[in-house]
Formats: C-alpha cells, structure tokens, sequence
C-alpha cells in the first residue's frame, strides 16, 4: 500500500482581524472600568506572534476588596429581583454575545492561540448557550433545588470565581450564568494570559445595562486570585484550573465558611475496543487529544486500544495526524494553533523529552513547517508506553497522546481507572450494551461514547477523585449556586 | 436468694463484619450519665487505633464496588430489614438514648421512633434519587445524555456527641443507601445505640465491611481521617477545631467534606431524608452516546 500524500496546499483563508483592542484596560468593578489602586499591569500578547496586544490592569488586595465590596452592595437588589426580570438581564446577555459573535471570536483566537475554527464554532455559541440555558432556569429554581418549605432557594451570596485560559470567555459563561440565574452577585478573575475576551464581556454587561457590582471582572495572575480566595466577605469560591493550585485553594478555605467548587487536572483514557467504527475513532482520537492543542482538562490523553486492532488504529492515526494543518490561529483552515504561553510550551516539551527519555516512541509530522514566531508544538504521540511512565500519569496539558494496549474489557477497565484523576472519558464500541457497562465501570464524571469532547448547557460536567467536585450545567451545577 | 449481678458488656468495634476488640487492647467505661454522682460505668467500649481505622479503611473498599454494583432495590430491602430489627430492639435503644442523660424517657422514646421511620425514609430512597437527581439532559445535538448518580466510595462518618442513635443513621445511612461504605464514629460519649445498629447490620445482610462502627477518642481519629488517602469523602457533625483538620485533608486527595453543624436538631425535618443529605457521598456521571441511523 502506498501512502496518500497528504501535502495538499490550501490557499490562506485568514479570518478578518478588524477587532478593535485598547492599548490599556482597566478593571471592572460597579459597573465601571477603573485605574487600578495597584497602579500596576500586566502586557497581554498574541500566542502565535508573540506581539503585543495590550496591557491588562493587575488588581491588588485593596482592587479586590473594591470589587468585592461591589459584589456585596450589589447583592442586596439582585437578589430580590424577579426572577424573570433576572432571566431577562441573562437573555440579553446571550443575544448580544450571539451579534458580536465574529469579533468575540477573532479576539478569542488572537489572545488564545486556538484556531479560529475552534472559537467561532465551539467557545462563543457555547458561551451564548450558556446565558441562553441559565437565563430559562431562574424562574424555575423551587422545582430544581426544592427547600423544605417549597420556597425558592436563596443565592449563596458573594461567589469570587477563578478561570482558566483554555477556553476563556466559554469559562467565564459556565462561571457566570448560573450564579446570577440563582441571584448571586460574581467576582472573576480571568488568567492573565487570556483577559481580553472577558473583559469584552465587561463591555456586553454595560450594554445591557447589568446592575453595577453584579458582575465585577478584576484581572490580574496568581496573587490577585489568593487575595479574592482569601477575602473574608466572599461566600463562595468556584475554581477551574490545575489540580495542585485547586489542593492549594482548599487549604486557604479550610476553617471558613466558604463554599468551594473545583473543577481541576485530568489524565482521561479513552478505550477503542476492536468492534468499533475505527474510522470515526480515530476522528475521536483526533478531536480528544488535539482540539485547542491538547490544552483541555478532560482531553483524552491516554488512549486504550484493544491489542487485536492496535496496529490498525495506529497506523490511521499516524495518517490522519500528518493531515492536520498547524499553523496561523486566525486561518480558517488550521487544526492545531498556538499553545497559550511560553510556560506552557516548555512544560509540554519538558513532558516529551521525558517520555523519550522513559524508553517510549515517539511519533509527530516531521516535516511540517512552523512559524518563525510564536510557541508551537507539533502534535504528537507515544506508543511503547508504560502505565508508569511520566506520560501516562500526569497532565500534560498538550498535543501528546500516550497510546496503550489492552487485551479484554476488564483490563481496559482496569487501566482506565489506574489514575487519581476521574474528569472523563471515552468509549468506542458499536455494542450499546458494552459501552454502558464500560461507562458504569469507569469512574469519571463525564463519559462519551463514540464520541468526545462534548459539552452542552444542560449536560453537568465535573469529576470524580482529583479531578475535583461540584458540577457544571444541567440542574447539578445550578445547585452549586444555591444556599 | 443471692441477687444476680449484672453482666457488664464490653462493646467491640465492628469491622469487616467482625466484632473485633481494638488493635491497641484499650477500652474505655461509657458511663450512666444519668447518674448525678457521675462516676457509674454501664459497660465498656473498644477504643480504636489509628491502626483499626486502617483496618476499617480496606475493609470498607473492598466491599464498595460490589455494594455499588447491588441494585437500589436490593439496597432498599436491606435497609428496611435494618429498621425492623431496630424496631425490635426499640426499648433497649430507649433505655440507652436515655442513659445519655440528656433527654427523658419520653424523649429518648420520640428519638428512637423518629430514627427507626428515618431509616425507612432511606430504605426508600436506594432506587429513586438517580430519578430525582439525575435523569436525560436535552442536548442540543445528536446525542443520548444522561445522568446517574453513583456512590463516591469510602465515607467516614463523625456522628454528632449529641442524639446518639438519630445523629448517627441520619448520617451514615445515605451514604450506605446510595452504594457507599462507611466508617462510623458514634458519639463519643453515648456510643451504644450506634453499636447496637452495628450488632444488627450483620443480620440485616449488609454485607461485611459497609458498615463498619469504630469507638474512641475523636482527637485521635479525626487527623488520621483527614489525610487518608483512600477515604474518599468524610460526613461529620463535629466542633470547628476539627471539621478544620478534616477540611484540610481535601488538600490530600480532593475528598468530599460534608460538615453538619453538632448543634443542629436531628429531628421532625424533612431537609434530613431530602436528596440534600445524599451531598459528598453521591457523584454525578453524566454519560453521552452518538444518536443515528
């Protein structure tokens, strides 16, 4: 058999960059951008140029007192506001994302690093359908979160919420929506390397005329989020981020009456057992480990192939992945885009030169040309891997696929489950009735069979074990939100 | 005629379905604290190691999967044969809410009856909170997604000091019920009505290691609860001082803390058998399977 080339020349389609960015932004606290009392920021650059985009306001203890202060002021009304009037705030949140949608994206994609295709099609319509979702159940909250005296559960009250940089304005909607459907007020930090779409966000809740202090967006890096953890007038700490800074939280809030939701690390299996559509899996394998350059908590970054198909299932992949198109975010062609930051690219290369180190194969498209400028991995995987090697046992948080074998269901089981983490996994099989025995085997909050990386307002999402507790979406995470 | 003497019972821990004495060869006199002179011992308990809480620790994992495993109805049986043996024992349960000194015969007797109904409450929850609590999400794609509710595995229970019997089934019981495993540590002052549910568990079928029952002192127990690592949530009604020990030992392994304030009344509220009392025991998997053709 011959190899089919796969040195198909596309011509540029690059998405128009016509977005409008300050040179500064301040921070957004009562319903207003404001200097920092830090005096102090922070330069904000584009992953794949690695040119300046702005400078983003680094909020201190006495910015994230003001803030806070806001949030509590604020509380007071928001949570004595009808709830369809609350609902109707939320709608409009959802609409003006869904006009801006070109611009939010383009932006996303530049502070980001993650192809333009990825934003426009998965981050901001899920963002929108997050307001859209919530909006609907703040009217409803008796019947989702019954008290025992059948009245409506009341907010918990001030919620300090810490996002992520992989998905950064659809973190800030899954933050958001359900603590204002439940009437609570928000403080969120953005991460510092991913701001601008959040704060752009800042912008739609003015439009809409969102009552100042309900939402406060203060940005700033890891000091700015220990003092709003910290601050002894926050009722409620939401955090999505690493598991080792989530281990950290809970100690900060040990003794407290805070309330703490962590959605942290994973190292999710995903198991092709030999009767699967090996076609449609190897798409999977695709959409798991190298969606936003593996940079995604459930990626499912150890694959589990039954042995009887494993050569089968490796070679497709090897062919599939020197079909993916690396290069320039903002392309609408591209597959795999920047990774976020040079921190994060040299924690992943570290990862790699480990796991040849170890004795495991390495497999990448060699002769793929990359940008001069910018931080860049070439998608990658493993094979020859070892349960106990580094790559199959820590986060790596990056295009790598650690490829394992396995002989019957129970060993797939077995392996699968041989982690501390539990944030999700995915299941190949053309029997329904496998796949469901296989998913009630595994233990991790989201299962997807013949298929991954799904995510939808409605559906909760969280993990078992390490990966954290609490759920988001569906009625599970609005009762994160309610007292 | 000579009057007969009491026999003074020495109450064991219960562990993988055994009674065993502790590791350690220590008991401790639970006393009449009825007695206004104070000092009268009613009978005496284990007081557990570190080492017998290990022991409880393996034997509760190596029966959760199975238990899990078991269907709600079978669960629900089990648990409803619980509350009829404990109805049997009532009067003796009675007799040891009373010996707490706290409560009179009246209300020891109102405790106990509001525990064994509570029971059943629970009994009946085994194959219904998966659709209360969980069910189909309305995706907007080609999918069939749901979400079950399944147990979080090894749960350590701290019982209030206060309302022996209720405080203890009120907290222990969900987590079995939903396919958990569960290390129980009664009240430290008042431990007998809890090993009385101990010495009916076994006959009730609750399989060896779901329910294990260790006596001692809370000092000891709480900090060795907190960092074990293979203890996946912890349910405790017990003073700040160490619900904070306990709240640090989420920092080990991300175990789920459920604090219940020791002053809370354990009785006529209906917020105790409502899905709120299945939070750090229960986790939600949410499962999505490709729909078509």
């Amino acid at each position: 058999m011959t190899t089919p080339s796969t040195n198909w020349d596309y011509a540029p389609a690059p998405e128009s960059t016509k977005v409008e960015i300050k040179t500064q932004y301040g921070l957004f606290i009562d319903g207003a951008f404001r200097e920092p009392r830090s005096g102090r920021s922070i330069e904000t650059i584009n992953p794949a140029t690695e040119s300046s985009l702005s400078r983003i306001a680094e909020a201190d203890a006495a910015d994230v007192n003001l803030a806070v202060v806001a949030a509590r002021k604020a509380l007071k009304n928001w949570r004595r506001v009808p709830a369809l009037e609350r609902a109707k705030y939320m709608y409009r949140i959802a609409r003006r994302i869904q006009e801006r949608a070109r611009e939010l994206a383009v932006l996303e994609t530049m502070d980001n690093g993650k192809p333009i295709r990825e934003s426009r099609d998965e981050d901001v319509p899920q963002a929108a359908a997050h307001f859209f979702h919530h909006a609907g159940w703040c009217d409803k909250l008796r019947w989702a979160c019954p008290t025992s005296n059948g009245s409506a559960p009341e907010p918990i009250g001030v919620c300090g919420q810490i996002i992520p940089w992989n998905f950064p304005l659809m973190m800030a909607a899954w933050k958001i929506a359900p603590a204002l459907a439940c009437g609570n007020t928000v403080v969120l930090k953005p991460a510092e390397t991913t701001s601008l779409t959040a704060l752009r966000l800042a912008e739609i809740l003015q439009e809409i005329d969102l009552p100042p202090g309900v939402v406060n967006i203060i940005t700033g890096a890891g000091e700015t989020g220990r003092e709003l953890i910290a601050h002894g007038d926050v009722d409620k700490i939401a955090f999505t981020g690493s598991t080792d800074v989530g281990r950290a939280i809970a100690s900060t809030v040990a003794g407290t009456k805070k309330r703490l939701t962590l959605e942290l690390g994973g190292k999710s299996p995903n198991i092709i057992f030999a009767d699967a559509a090996i076609d449609q899996a190897v798409e999977g394998i695709v959409s798991s480990i190298w969606a936003n350059q593996g940079q995604v908590c459930c990626a499912g970054s150890r694959l589990l192939v039954e042995e009887s198909v494993a050569e089968e299932v490796i070679e497709k992949l090897r062919l599939r992945m020197r079909s993916l198109r690396v290069g320039d975010p903002l392309d609408k062609n591209t597959d795999v885009g920047a990774i976020n930051s040079r921190a994060q690219l040299d924690r992943i290369e570290s990862f790699i030169k480990l796991g040849v180190a170890e004795g495991a194969q390495r497999h990448d498209v060699s002769d793929v040309a990359l940008p001069s400028k910018g931080f860049w991995c070439k998608p990658c995987f493993f094979t020859e891997v070892q349960p106990a090697h580094t790559i199959a046992r820590e986060e790596i948080f990056g295009p790598v696929l650690a490829v394992m074998t396995f002989r019957t269901p129970d060993e797939a089981v077995a392996r699968a489950n041989n982690t501390m983490y539990g944030l999700s996994a995915g299941i190949w099989t053309s029997r329904g009735s496998k796949a469901y025995e296989v998913a009630r085997q595994i233990k991790a909050g989201v299962i997807w069979c013949n298929t991954f990386n799904q995510f939808d307002p409605a559906a909760p999402f969280g993990g078992y074990r390490e990966s954290g507790f609490g759920r988001e979406g569906g009625r599970s995470g609005l009762s994160a939100y309610c007292a | 005629m000579t009057e007969r003497s009491e026999i003074t019972k020495t109450w064991k821990l219960f562990i993988g379905g055994a009674f065993p004495r502790s590791e350690s060869g220590r008991v401790a006199p639970v006393k009449d604290l009825t007695d206004r002179s104070g000092g009268k011992a009613l009978a005496y308990a284990a007081q557990a190691s570190r080492k017998d809480l290990r022991d409880a620790v393996e034997a509760a994992r190596a029966a959760q999967e199975k238990w899990a495993a078991s269907s709600g109805y079978l669960r629900g049986q089990i648990i409803y044969r619980l509350a009829e043996l404990l109805d049997g024992r009532r009067e003796e349960l009675i007799e040891a809410v009373r010996m707490s000194g706290r409560v009179g015969k009246s209300k020891a007797r109102t405790e106990v009856e509001v525990a064994i109904d509570r029971t059943l409450s629970f009994a009946g929850w085994c194959d219904k909170l998966d659709s209360v609590v969980g069910g189909r999400n309305a995706v907007a794609g080609p999918f069939h997604c749901f979400s079950q509710i399944e147990a979080t595995g090894v749960v350590a229970v701290f019982a209030p000091e206060e309302f022996p019997l209720i405080g203890f089934l009120t907290l222990a019981l969900p987590a079995i019920a939903c396919g958990c495993s569960v290390i129980a540590m009664p009240s430290s002052v008042e431990p007998i009505p809890a090993l009385i549910v101990a010495e009916c568990a076994p006959s009730a079928d609750i399989p060896p290691g779901v329910l294990n029952v260790l006596t001692g002192l809370r000092e000891e127990l709480v900090p060795v609860v907190a960092a074990h690592r293979d203890v996946d949530a912890v349910v405790a009604s017990v003073e700040p001082e160490m619900a904070k020990i306990l709240q640090l030992g989420v920092a080990e392994n991300l175990k789920r803390v459920r604090l219940v304030d020791p002053q809370a009344k354990f009785l006529e509220d209906l917020a105790w058998s409502s899905p709120s009392a299945f939070q750090a025991v229960t986790e939600v998997k949410t499962v999505w399977h490709t729909v078509g053709l």
